[in-house]
């Protein structure tokens, strides 16, 4: 199984009026895999992990998740977005509702479940980020990595096939960046697919099973982290890389 | 008579109060049951008027702004004279209750619409794209997550405008709506002493003193938990 795709995209195209942010992209994640996306800024990075849960609507292309066509017309967005999870750079969790109520939100509303199944659910998801004793606090009270890591079990309390990460440590302190990669390689080690936006090149050449290299809104080149950071064919890979890796 | 006896006979008359207090109690009863009735549905037409304008279809947005921006700037007077004088020469009729309740409903509203829209945009983009990226629709989105957030942002000049639109209930005294006002004028004219214009004042202290209280602890207990 852990050859057939759980995102797939083709020809994907992105455009605000003339200007073109993603030039065809073609792209498959297989189920179990971690592909880390780099690339500079304004790459087109976060737009295609964007498309990815029509957060931005595709102007060309097909997305397929597990299988669904998500582009076509008559698709139900909001069933499949369950089986997208998204983390996002400003964590962007719910400042009036408590750590557990965050991660309860969507059980109880979208899935109907009872506040009993929910909390207790939503505990676990709690727990395996390591935050089960900050259930009943405010995000306000929260660290940026105590934060992204609630964002997390928000997302994988609804059980996705298919994780997304825009640049989940960009917005953090350098001292809580560490504690937010643990649970991304743990999550990674359950088996989740996952699809993360980082400038982490260290995480990437570690954790990652594959990493794209995106430039000027395509896919410069793509392999397992040892070619890419070790040999990259590309020069404008070999030019990034090592503008990152003599500020690291 | 020295000045402070003439000044207590004037305006504090206890033979004329004990003589028109009940007209000036009715007018009380009047004037809280209008302010109740357009806070309950100014709030209720503006909040709609906000979501609404959430949705930023061009259908709803464009009359939605217009009304907000022409009810703001007419001064609440002239529209209750239109409602209760104008109308009925197109064949709509309404009683001065009505015709003061309709008024101050919709500049109300236009007031709630735009505080509550402004909240609303104050809201990071992120937060309605975790909730959809969760599988929420728009309005479990909306009633979840962003109105929740926006009425708290929204508390306080949404109090403030609910005191003064409904202090405005005293304009029905010129379509003769029998408000705490317009008896205690009508009051002053017939007793020749100004006695009933103290208790009118007292009256608006009573009533509004305690909303405004009121006002201050949901403000209070509204604030973030940070």
């Amino acid at each position: 199984m852990s050859s057939s795709p759980i995102l797939e995209l083709v020809g994907l195209r992105k455009a605000y009026g003339p200007l073109e942010v993603l030039r065809g992209i073609d792209l498959a994640v297989r189920a179990g895999e971690m592909v880390c996306v780099v690339g500079p800024s304004g790459s087109g990075k976060s737009s295609m992990l964007r498309c990815c849960n029509r957060l931005e609507e595709p102007t060309g292309g097909r997305i397929v998740v597990d299988g669904t066509e998500i582009t076509g017309g008559g698709v139900d967005i909001n069933a499949l977005r369950q089986k997208i999870g998204m983390v996002f750079q400003q964590f962007n969790l719910y400042p009036h509702l408590s750590a557990l109520g965050n991660v309860t939100l969507a059980l109880r509303k979208v899935r109907g479940k009872s506040a009993a199944e929910a909390d207790a659910l939503g505990l676990a998801a709690l727990k395996r980020v390591g935050l089960a004793d900050k259930a009943k606090i405010y995000p306000g009270q929260l660290s940026g990595g105590q934060q992204q890591r609630v964002a997390i079990a928000r997302a994988i309390v609804l059980q996705p096939k298919l994780m997304l990460f825009d640049e989940p440590t960009s917005a953090l302190d350098p001292e809580t960046v560490g504690e937010v990669l643990k649970v991304m390689r743990e999550l990674r080690e359950s088996g989740m697919t996952m699809l993360v936006v980082t400038h982490e090149m260290g995480f990437a050449r570690e954790a990652a099973d594959r990493v794209i290299f995106m430039d000027g809104g395509a896919i410069v080149e793509q392999g397992p982290p040892h070619e890419i950071f070790g040999a990259p064919k590309h020069e404008r890979t070999r030019a990034f890389l090592t503008r990152y890796t003599s500020w690291a | 008579m020295d000045g402070l006896a003439r000044l207590l006979d004037t305006f504090f008359n206890t033979e004329v109060a004990a003589r028109y207090w009940p007209d000036i109690l009715a007018g009380v009863w009047i004037t809280i049951g209008v302010g109740v009735a357009v806070t309950a549905t100014g709030l209720a037409l503006g909040f709609a008027l906000a979501i609404l304008r959430a949705k930023q279809t061009p259908w709803f947005s464009i009359p939605i702004v217009m009304f907000a921006d022409i009810m703001r700037a007419l001064p609440p007077l002239i529209i209750i004279i239109v409602f209760f004088f104008a109308f009925p020469l197109i064949g709509i009729s309404m009683s001065a209750f009505t015709a003061t309740w309709l008024s101050l409903s919709l500049v109300l509203a236009a007031y709630a619409e735009e505080s509550l829209w402004g909240a609303i945009l104050s809201l990071p983009r992120g937060q309605s794209e975790a909730a959809r990226s969760t599988g929420l629709t728009w309005w479990q989105t909306m009633c979840a997550v962003i109105l929740p957030q926006a009425l708290r942002l929204a508390l306080p000049p949404l109090t403030n405008r609910v005191i003064a639109v409904s202090k405005n209930v005293a304009l029905g005294s010129v379509v003769a709506l029998s408000e705490v006002l317009n008896n205690a004028q009508s009051a002053t004219s017939t007793a020749g002493n100004p006695t009933p214009l103290t208790m009118a004042a007292a009256a608006y202290l009573a009533i509004f003193i305690p909303a405004m209280i009121l006002a201050r602890r949901m403000e209070n207990r509204m604030q973030w938990r940070v």
